[in-house]
C-alpha cells in the first residue's frame, strides 16, 4: 500500500499541495483528477520522487520515501514503472533497446533472457513485430504500449501513468485503459493513474481522488462519483451536457 | 540566477557525474557510443579545416615575407608554430564547441524536455553520470587524437599550399618545419586540449541538463552553450599559456 499523509509542497513560495492525506491499494487503479494547475502533476511527481515534498509522509508499504538513504531510495523506484505523457521513450533506441534498458541496468540476465522478457511484455500489450523500430516511427497509441511495456519490464509493485490516453483517439484509448487495469490485475500491483479523460475515469477508475486547488475535494470510486452532490466534482466531471445527461439518466433510474 | 549560482550548480552537477557507474558494461557501451558521436562524426570537419587553414597560413605567411633578407624556410617555421601552438589546441575547440556543444546541448536538453531524464530518475539511475560522464571520458580520450591529427594536417596543408602556388619550395618549407622543434609545444598544446576537451563536455551538458521549457528553450540553451564554452575556452587559453610558457 502506497499510504500519503499530510503532503504539502510549494515552489518559489506559492504553496501547490496543502496537505494531502490518502491511500493507493493493492490490485486497484487509482486516478487522480482536477483542473489544469490544482497539483495533479506535482503529487504524483512527489510520489516517484522527482520532487522532495516540504512537509508530510509518502510511503510504500511502510518504507518512508522521504527518509530513505540514496541507495535505498534507488532500490525502491526499482520496484516503480511510469508511463509518461509523451511516452519518454529513448528516441536513439529501438523500441527492444527501450525495453531491454532497465534489464541491462539492473539485472544479470544473459541477452537470450532479456531478448525473451522483452518479448514477453511486448506480446503482453499486443504489440508485435516491432522490435527494431526507433519511437520516431511508431504511431502515439504504439509508443504508449512500448511505454507500458518498458514500464511492467522489472514486474514493478507500482505502476504510475500520467495521462496515458493523451493524443490518443477513442478507441486506441480505451484499448489503453483495458490494458492497463488488466496489467494491475493480473500482477497485483498498485496502479496510480493522473488523468483529464474522463472516459477514463468513469471506465477503470476503481478510487478516484479529485484535487481542487492543491487539496484533496474529494475522494471515492467511479460508481460514488455518479451518485455525489460534491458542488466542486460535479462542476468539473460534468461540464459537458453528454456527461451531464448520463448522469441524470443514471439518477433517476436509481430512483425508480 | 547570477553567475555565482550557475557556477556553483555547474560544480554541484560535477559532483554528481563524478561517480562510479552503476553498470560497467552499460556504461562501456554509452562510452563507444559517445566516441562515435561527439569524436569519429567530426573527423571529416576537423581534417578540411586544418588543411586548408594550415594552406591559408603558409600562404599568407609567404606573401608577408617579400623582403630577400628574410629566409624562406622562415615560412614553415612560422606555420608549424601557429598550427601547433595556437591553431590545433585553441582554434580547432572553439570550432568543437559549435559542433559538439550544440549537439551535447540540444540532446541532453530534449531527453530532459521530453521527460527521457525523469524516466531514468523514476528507474533508480543517476543521469548525470549515465549522460554526461562517458562524454566527458569520451572527449578526454579522442580529442588529443583529433588535435594531433589537425596538427599533422596543418602543416601538411602549408606544404600543399606552397607546391601549388608556387610561392615557396618544400625543401624550404620541410627545412623551417623541421627547424627548432620542440617537444614541449607539443606537450602544451596536448595538455591545453584536455582542459578545453574537458569544457566542451560539460558546460554544454549543464546548459542541456537544466533547461527549462520546450523546443525553443532547448534552442537557446544550445546558443547560450556554444557562446559560454568559447568564452570559457578563450579565458582559459589566455591563463594556461600564461603558466605553461610564460
Amino acid at each position: 500500500m502506497i499510504e500519503v499523509e499530510n503532503l504539502y509542497k510549494e515552489f518559489n513560495g506559492q504553496p501547490v499541495l496543502k496537505g494531502i492525506s490518502t491511500a493507493f491499494e493493492k490490485g486497484k487503479t487509482s486516478m487522480i483528477i482536477g483542473q489544469s494547475g490544482s497539483g495533479k502533476t506535482v503529487f504524483l511527481k512527489c510520489l516517484l520522487g522527482l520532487h522532495l515534498p516540504d512537509k508530510g509522509i509518502i510511503s510504500f508499504d511502510g518504507r518512508k520515501h522521504t527518509e530513505l538513504e540514496i541507495k535505498d531510495r534507488r532500490q525502491l523506484r526499482q520496484e516503480i514503472g511510469m508511463v509518461f505523457q509523451g511516452g519518454a521513450l529513448y528516441d536513439s533506441l529501438t523500441v527492444e533497446e527501450n525495453i531491454m534498458f532497465s534489464l541491462k541496468m539492473f539485472t544479470d540476465q544473459s541477452n537470450n533472457e532479456m531478448l525473451d522478457r522483452v518479448n514477453f511484455v511486448l506480446n503482453r500489450v499486443n504489440l508485435n513485430n516491432a522490435n527494431n523500430k526507433f519511437p520516431a516511427q511508431l504511431s502515439g497509441g504504439m509508443q504508449k504500449r512500448v511505454a507500458i511495456a518498458r514500464a511492467i519490464v522489472m514486474n514493478p509493485k507500482y505502476l504510475f501513468c500520467d495521462e496515458p490516453n493523451s493524443g490518443l483517439d477513442p478507441n486506441t484509448a480505451m484499448v489503453i485503459d483495458n490494458l492497463i487495469q488488466e496489467i494491475t490485475k493480473e500482477y497485483d500491483i498498485i496502479t496510480v493513474i493522473n488523468s483529464h479523460d474522463m472516459n477514463s475515469v468513469m471506465e477503470i477508475g476503481e478510487k478516484i481522488i479529485f484535487l481542487k486547488d492543491g487539496v484533496k475535494a474529494w475522494e471515492g470510486s467511479n460508481k460514488e462519483m455518479f451518485k455525489t452532490d460534491n458542488e466542486a466534482v460535479v462542476d468539473f466531471v460534468y461540464s459537458s451536457n453528454l456527461f451531464r445527461k448520463v448522469r441524470e439518466v443514471y439518477l433517476n433510474e436509481k430512483k425508480q | 540566477m547570477n553567475y555565482f549560482e550557475h557556477v556553483g550548480k555547474y560544480f554541484l552537477m560535477l559532483k554528481q557525474v563524478f561517480k562510479k557507474p552503476q553498470k560497467w558494461s552499460v556504461f562501456r557501451e554509452m562510452l563507444f557510443r559517445e566516441i562515435e558521436d561527439l569524436g569519429l562524426k567530426s573527423l571529416g570537419i576537423v581534417m578540411f579545416i586544418s588543411f586548408f587553414v594550415g594552406g591559408v597560413v603558409a600562404i599568407q605567411t609567404a606573401l608577408s615575407v617579400d623582403s630577400p633578407f628574410i629566409p624562406k624556410y622562415l615560412i614553415g617555421f612560422a606555420t608549424k608554430r601557429s598550427v601547433i601552438l595556437e591553431f590545433a589546441p585553441t582554434f580547432m575547440s572553439v570550432i568543437l564547441a559549435g559542433k559538439v556543444g550544440s549537439y551535447i546541448t540540444s540532446s541532453i536538453g530534449t531527453m530532459r524536455v521530453t521527460e527521457q531524464i525523469d524516466a531514468l530518475e523514476v528507474m533508480g539511475i543517476n543521469s548525470l553520470n549515465y549522460l554526461v560522464l562517458p562524454k566527458i571520458i569520451a572527449v578526454l580520450f579522442f580529442y588529443p587524437l583529433l588535435i594531433l591529427l589537425a596538427m599533422f594536417l596543418g602543416v601538411y596543408g602549408g606544404y600543399a599550399a606552397g607546391i601549388l602556388t608556387d610561392l615557396f619550395f618544400a625543401e624550404d618549407y620541410i627545412y623551417g618545419v623541421q627547424l627548432d622543434f620542440n617537444p614541449y609545444f607539443i606537450k602544451y598544446a596536448l595538455t591545453k586540449t584536455l582542459v578545453f576537451a574537458f569544457v566542451i563536455a560539460t558546460i554544454p551538458s549543464y546548459h542541456g541538463y537544466y533547461v527549462k521549457g520546450g523546443s525553443l528553450e532547448v534552442g537557446r540553451a544550445s546558443t547560450q552553450a556554444v557562446v559560454w564554452t568559447s568564452i570559457v575556452i578563450i579565458l582559459l587559453n589566455y591563463f594556461l599559456t600564461q603558466m605553461l610558457l610564460g
